[in-house]
This record gives C-alpha cells, sequence and structure tokens, in this order.
C-alpha cells in the first residue's frame, strides 16, 4: 500500500474534526493552522479519541509524548507527525 | 495520640509519631518526609502571619499540583487561615475573581501566574501580598522562596495557630447559576468529622499509599490529602497532565504502588478504555474509590474485570456535605445489569432523609429530594446570604439540614439510588458545572443575542450543548465560540456542541424554551 502523503492526511483529520467535534461549523473555518487544544476544540478525552482514530485509520502509533499540545495543536502539525512516521 | 480536631493536627501528630515516612511523593519531583513537611509548613505559617495573616483571614493558594502546593495548604492552616485553591489551569480571571471575592489576606502563587492574578482581578488596595514561588515541585521552590525571603526581610518565628473548630478550614469554589463561582465555606469540624468516618470505614494504614488524582479546588482532594495525613502514610500527587494521560497513568498506579485509588469514574473509564490495564500489576491496590457523577455499569464492569481484587466504593456528596453516602460494589457485577449502582447509605457521621416539595418524608421507593445534616455540612456560600437561605430546610424541632438539589429514592435493600437534579447543576467528569454559568459567559460575547445552554446524557457521559443566537445577523463562527469560551471559563465547561440559530424558540410567556431545544437533534 503506498502511505498516504500529508494533504491526505490533512483531510481526514479535518473531517473527523468537523464531524466529531465541529458539526455545523463551516468547514473553511477550520484550517491547517487552527488551533486545536488551547481554542479549546479538543480537550483531552477529544485528543483521545483523535489519537485512536488516527491509530485505526492510518495505523500510526503516537507515544505519550506526540500527542502533547505541541503535536496536537494544529491539523498541519498533526499531519506532518503522523505522515514523518509512515515514511 | 491526641485526638485531632483541626486538619493541621494531622501533621503535627504524623511529624511526631513518624517524623522520618515519606509524607508526600511527587512522580517525577521528588518527595518529602513529615518532618520536612513540618518544618516547611512552619516557615510558611512565620512569613504569612509577618505579612499580616491572622485567624479567620483567607489565603489564596494558586500552585501547580505539588508538594510545594500541599505545604502552602498547610502553612496557610498553621497561620490559622482558610486556604482557597484556585485552579492554576483555567483561565486566571477566574482564579483573581475568587480571591478578590473572599478577600485574601494573602497569596502563595508561583510567578508564572502572578501578572495574571493581578491583571485579571479588581484590587481596590493592589493586590494582596504574595509569596511567589520560582515553580513547583518537591518543595524546594516554596522552600527556596521563603528563604529569599527571610534574608530580605526576616519573620519571626510564630506558635501554631489553633483556632476554634468551627473556624474555616478552607473554601472550595463550585459553578455558580449566576455566573460566577461560589465559595462554599468549610470548617476544621466539616472536614476532620469526614476524615474520621474515612477512618472507621477503611482503616488506613501507614504504610498505604493514597492517590492524589483530583485538583485541590476540588472535594476529592479532602479524603486525598488528610486522610494518608492523619494515618502517616504517603499522598501520591498525580499531576494534571499525566492525570489525562491514560497510557502514562496506568503504569504509574503500578510503579508507585498505590495503595488506595480515588478519582471520578470518567478517569476510570479512559483507564480501562485506553490504558492497558492487563499488562501492570495492581496487586498492592486495596480500595478504589470513585465519586462525583453517575459512573456507567459498562465501564465499571469493564474496569473491575480487568482489576479485580480491590473493594469498590461509591462515594456520594456535594462539596458542601462531602461524602454522605457510600456503597460497597459487589465482588461480580452481573453481566445483565444496566442500572448504575446506588449511592448507599447514610455515613455514620451524617443523617438523611427524602422528603417532597414540602418537607415532608416520602414514602420508601418515591422520589424526592435527598436533605443531609451533620458535622460534615458547610455554613454556607461565602458572602452569599440569600443563596445560602435557599439551600437550608429548617424542620419541625428547628433542625437545619441541607438540600442537595439530588433527587433519589430509597430502594427495598436499604440504599438510596439516584435519579437526577431538581435544578441546572450537571456533573461532567466529575466537575459541577452550572448551566446558567455558560450562558452567562455566552452574555458577555459581543455578537451574541440570546445563549442557552442544555445537557445531554449518554452512554459516553454527558454532553454540553449550546444554542446562540447573533445579534444583527452576524455570523457566528462555531470555532470563534469554543475560544471565546476557553478564554472565559475551563476547559471542562466548554460546550460540546453549538448550534447557531436565527432566534432561539420561545414559550408562550417569552421565555426561552428549554424543552423544544432539548428536542432538537
Amino acid at each position: 500500500m503506498v502511505a498516504p502523503n500529508q494533504d491526505e492526511i490533512a483531510r481526514g483529520i479535518k473531517e473527523f474534526i468537523l464531524r466529531e467535534f465541529l458539526p455545523g461549523e463551516n468547514p473553511d473555518e477550520l484550517t491547517a493552522t487552527t488551533p486545536l487544544v488551547t481554542a479549546g476544540i479538543l480537550d483531552s478525552v477529544g485528543t483521545l479519541k483523535l489519537v485512536m482514530y488516527i491509530e485505526e485509520k492510518w495505523g500510526a502509533r503516537l507515544s505519550a509524548h506526540e500527542t502533547d499540545v505541541e503535536y496536537m495543536n494544529t491539523i498541519g502539525n498533526i499531519a506532518k507527525l503522523i505522515s514523518n512516521k509512515l515514511k | 495520640m491526641n485526638r485531632a480536631i483541626l486538619l493541621h493536627q494531622f501533621l503535627d501528630h504524623a511529624a511526631e509519631a513518624r517524623p522520618d515516612a515519606v509524607a508526600v511523593d511527587n512522580p517525577g519531583s521528588g518527595t518529602i518526609t513529615y518532618r520536612g513537611l513540618a518544618e516547611l509548613t512552619d516557615r510558611l505559617r512565620d512569613r504569612l502571619v509577618h505579612l499580616g495573616v491572622r485567624p479567620g483571614d483567607r489565603v489564596g493558594v494558586c500552585i501547580t499540583k505539588s508538594i510545594d502546593a500541599v505545604g502552602a495548604i498547610f502553612g496557610a492552616l498553621k497561620a490559622g487561615a482558610a486556604y482557597v485553591p484556585a485552579d492554576p489551569h483555567a483561565p486566571m480571571s477566574r482564579a483573581a475573581y475568587i480571591f478578590g471575592n473572599c478577600a485574601v489576606k494573602a497569596i502563595v502563587a508561583e510567578n508564572k501566574f502572578v501578572d495574571g492574578l493581578r491583571q485579571e482581578g479588581e484590587w481596590p488596595n493592589g493586590l494582596p501580598p504574595v509569596v511567589s514561588l520560582d515553580g513547583s515541585g518537591d518543595g524546594t521552590a516554596l522552600r527556596t522562596a521563603l528563604q529569599r525571603e527571610q534574608a530580605r526581610d526576616p519573620a519571626p518565628v510564630v506558635p501554631t495557630v489553633y483556632p476554634d473548630q468551627d473556624s474555616l478550614g478552607y473554601i472550595l469554589y463550585t459553578s455558580g447559576s449566576t455566573g460566577r463561582p461560589k465559595g462554599v465555606m468549610l470548617t476544621h469540624r466539616n472536614g476532620v468529622s469526614y476524615v474520621d468516618w474515612c477512618t472507621e470505614v477503611f482503616d488506613p494504614k501507614p504504610q498505604d499509599r493514597f492517590s492524589s488524582h483530583a485538583p485541590f479546588h476540588f472535594d476529592l482532594s479532602i479524603l486525598d490529602i488528610y486522610v494518608p495525613i492523619k494515618h502517616g502514610s504517603t499522598l501520591v500527587l498525580i499531576g494534571y497532565e499525566v492525570g489525562k494521560e491514560p497510557a502514562n497513568l496506568a503504569p504509574l498506579i503500578a510503579e508507585k504502588r498505590i495503595t488506595a485509588w480515588y478519582s471520578t469514574p470518567s478517569t476510570l473509564t479512559l483507564l480501562a478504555q485506553y490504558g492497558n490495564l492487563q499488562q501492570y500489576d495492581y496487586s498492592a491496590l486495596r480500595y478504589v474509590f470513585f465519586a462525583g457523577e453517575v459512573f456507567p455499569v459498562k465501564h465499571l464492569r469493564e474496569f473491575k474485570r480487568l482489576v479485580p481484587h480491590p473493594r469498590y466504593f461509591n462515594l456520594y456528596g456535594p462539596t458542601e456535605t462531602n461524602v454522605c453516602t457510600f456503597y460497597e460494589v459487589p465482588k461480580v457485577v452481573p453481566e445483565d445489569r444496566t442500572e448504575p449502582y446506588p449511592i448507599g447509605k447514610a455515613c455514620s457521621h451524617c443523617e438523611a432523609r427524602v422528603v417532597d416539595e414540602n418537607g415532608k418524608d416520602v414514602q420508601p421507593g418515591d422520589p424526592g429530594e435527598l436533605i443531609i445534616r451533620g458535622p460534615s455540612v458547610t455554613q454556607g456560600y461565602w458572602n452569599l446570604p440569600e443563596q445560602t437561605a435557599k439551600v437550608w430546610f429548617t424542620d419541625g424541632s428547628a433542625t437545619k439540614w441541607y438540600r442537595t438539589g439530588d433527587i433519589v429514592y430509597f430502594d427495598g435493600g436499604g440504599d438510596y439510588v439516584y435519579r437526577g437534579r431538581r435544578d441546572r447543576m450537571v456533573k461532567k467528569r466529575g466537575y459541577r458545572i452550572e448551566l446558567g454559568e455558560i450562558e452567562a459567559c455566552l452574555y458577555r460575547h459581543p455578537s451574541i443575542h440570546q445563549a442557552a445552554v442544555i445537557s445531554k446524557e449518554n452512554e459516553e457521559g454527558v454532553k454540553i450543548r449550546a444554542f446562540v443566537s447573533p445579534r444583527d445577523g452576524v455570523k457566528l463562527s462555531i470555532i470563534g465560540l469554543k475560544k471565546f469560551c476557553s478564554e472565559n471559563l475551563p476547559i471542562y465547561m466548554v460546550p460540546d456542541l453549538f448550534s447557531v440559530l436565527g432566534s432561539l424558540p420561545t414559550t408562550s410567556t417569552d421565555k426561552i424554551d428549554y424543552q423544544r431545544l432539548k428536542a432538537m437533534e
């Protein structure tokens, strides 16, 4: 299987976040740089759900420190982390 | 051993009986012995008294959970003051409001919070004196701050203050329906009577190791802090971050050989779901206590399956009474059980009744409001006489009972069973949330015309949903609304879902129609 590229991963994460945490939001409002944790979109349980989703969809295992806010605060950062892991 | 009647006497006695035993273990930072904790808190006592703290005053504490924070608590108590812990992870405007509201005489805080406290609060006479810590961890930051102050402006050694047992020991702020947190005033008698009940039922031993998972501004912390210290056992601090990370928390409980665990059901559920519990050795664990919300049986069964040998207790009680009923979960949770377990029987230091709207006792099996009296019941809310008056029910013999607001019934087995609330308070992951406080926050948003907040519950837990209508047709972004809330409320109060409507539905009397909002999918 060809590893998904960073854009595909970002799209998948964006769809998941819109569906789970922001139903009703205009998709254009959620960009690669929108803060997720520091703006109250992802709380601790939300972060765990997103990590589970990433593990199930792409098989990427995140270590505990990678779920910190510095990696998880934007879709852009998360997608970069995941695509680097899958390379 | 003399019997303690004040919270800090628990520390006095343990420091005498077991000076070299570890009092507090802060994983990753270090430990402190009873002798060390007694000395450190003596020095903070001296400093606070030097700063003008007198019996009956309040001392604000805004420190990340640490040995330093435990030291701040006992230092304040030794000065004869009540401690007021504020959530260091919530917006600083909240801590500043709390400290201003109860007019703290001094503050013990980490440096990084001091500017926020100063800027976000209203201080007509300036910020009260601050004992400012460069950080927090194993107590070094508090010790260093005190040494620095001592070199600059020596504080003489003063005796520990032993106030009357009905003096305030601590004030815990909870969500308030009028839009501001309200301070539940608790005396030494309130705290000590509850801790003594814990002794009677759980028979703690010096070799026990108690978890401290709940934050110190949460009422679960009273058992966490004072029960181990009363018995010369060890308090193992669980930090804010690790406490939310099941993958790190699960091994920590095993490594630290914790014998008594206490947390909300939400945390236990996350541990069962994401903690890989079967990998670890929990043979030291004697007790699992849970409180703060209903534990869905499905998740309780799963946790018990993974960790079967400890005794499990459901501890029930609002901050105003602390634990007032308790229930031991049977060894085996039947596969077909879906009904949550009861909240149990009244604790021996409390009396409970179930009454109707007129204050008449209802028949067993009929629902009514649970009312409580006993030595652990609060004096009321700080500076809110009207709200305080509303929570009391006075019976025919002029006895005051605390109205919990919880609807329960008495089942055939001698236990109380929780049914729900009679008002708009909800519990989410153990946190008490007044929906009105979230609405009040939303109304402060410049572009919001109307706001209504409801809660919905399913097996996943409680979800908070906000309905808003914009002012003058402004376009509201949900991300923007979440951001606004997270800047003004603790994260657990930020609504999970937002719906933007042109206008909110109203009833015939022009009030917001909550029933229709609840019916919306």
